[in-house]
């Protein structure tokens, strides 16, 4: 079992997860970065992804869709935030319409990658972040990045 | 503990922008944070709530109002009390959500390591072009 530990912080809408593989950086970092590695493990195997397009750069966007047993398609889309080849890696995952809009009332999830070298093998550490819809329109209007700083600083200063 | 309830209120239930103000306006107050932490983790009275602050327990119910107003707490009725807690069900949709993000996540980390054993495997072996593909 690669998994070593799940934490759910209900408070906080997130998720941390570390899993260890008995592979180097640059196969598990493969995982992510050709989309045909990716769409093979992206989808559970009822409902397949394929990867569309695929640009792991800052501000670039990965499209996919993942294709149901009654043949609905269902599209989604990253946001690429940040990316240091072959070690980190983030960006939002959202629900898209079929030319790639987001869609608006469904949720959003900030996802950050870490992969570091361990005893010969690797391991990743990942933070899921569900975000609300206010959250993800920000981002839209005022630029990735700065759009969703900007949304968690203000969310956090509202709620502090 | 904010998180979650926008989250639902804004996600799940769909609000209205008026709904919205009426959420950031509850929001907006540090009594009214406080006495919805305090809902979130109990299920004080009224009148309990209003022993915890220096003010009369009609500002307190005027506070109270205002979350119930926004959807962030429910009253309950007691015998002569009146109970106030967070809405349960922002809880259990906002929990439900993240165990189905969990859920996804674990097939996920499954899946990444079968095709990396799948990737040691003879044919594939120590290739830095991707292995079996």
């Amino acid at each position: 079992l690669s998994i070593t530990s799940v934490d759910t912080d209900y408070d906080n809408l997130t998720i941390t997860l570390v899993a260890d593989f008995d592979a180097p950086i640059q196969q598990v970092w493969k995982l992510w970065s050709d989309p045909r590695k990716l769409e093979r493990w992206w989808g559970p195997p009822t409902d397949p992804a394929t990867v569309d397009t695929h640009d792991l750069s800052p501000g670039g966007e990965v499209t996919y869709r993942m294709t149901g047993p009654e043949g609905d398609v269902h599209h989604g889309l990253w946001r690429i935030t940040a990316v240091g080849s072959p070690t980190s890696l983030e960006f939002t995952d959202a629900f898209a319409d079929e030319d790639g809009t987001p869609i608006a009332d469904m949720p959003v999830s900030t996802v950050t990658v870490q992969l570091t070298e361990r005893d010969g093998g690797t391991r990743m550490e990942m933070r899921l972040m569900l975000e609300s819809r206010e959250d993800m329109e920000r981002l839209l209007s005022t630029g990735v990045v700065d759009g969703l700083r900007q949304a968690v600083g203000q969310m956090d200063a509202l709620l502090k | 503990v904010w998180k979650w309830i926008i989250y639902n209120l804004m996600v799940v239930d769909d609000l209205s922008n008026r709904a919205v103000d009426e959420l950031l306006h509850a929001l907006a107050d540090t009594t009214r944070r406080d006495i919805l932490r305090r809902c979130a983790t109990g299920q004080p009275s009224v009148s309990r709530l209003a022993r915890a602050y220096p003010m009369s327990f009609a500002a307190v119910q005027k506070h109270v109002a205002v979350l119930e107003r926004a959807g962030l707490v429910t009253k309950e009725r007691r015998g002569r009390e009146q109970l106030v807690r967070t809405d349960a069900r922002a809880v259990s949709r906002a929990r439900q959500a993240l165990d189905e993000l969990e859920a996804t996540w674990r097939g996920r980390v499954d899946r990444m390591s079968d095709l990396l054993v799948e990737g040691t495997e003879p044919e594939g072996k120590n290739s830095r072009m991707g292995g079996t593909g």
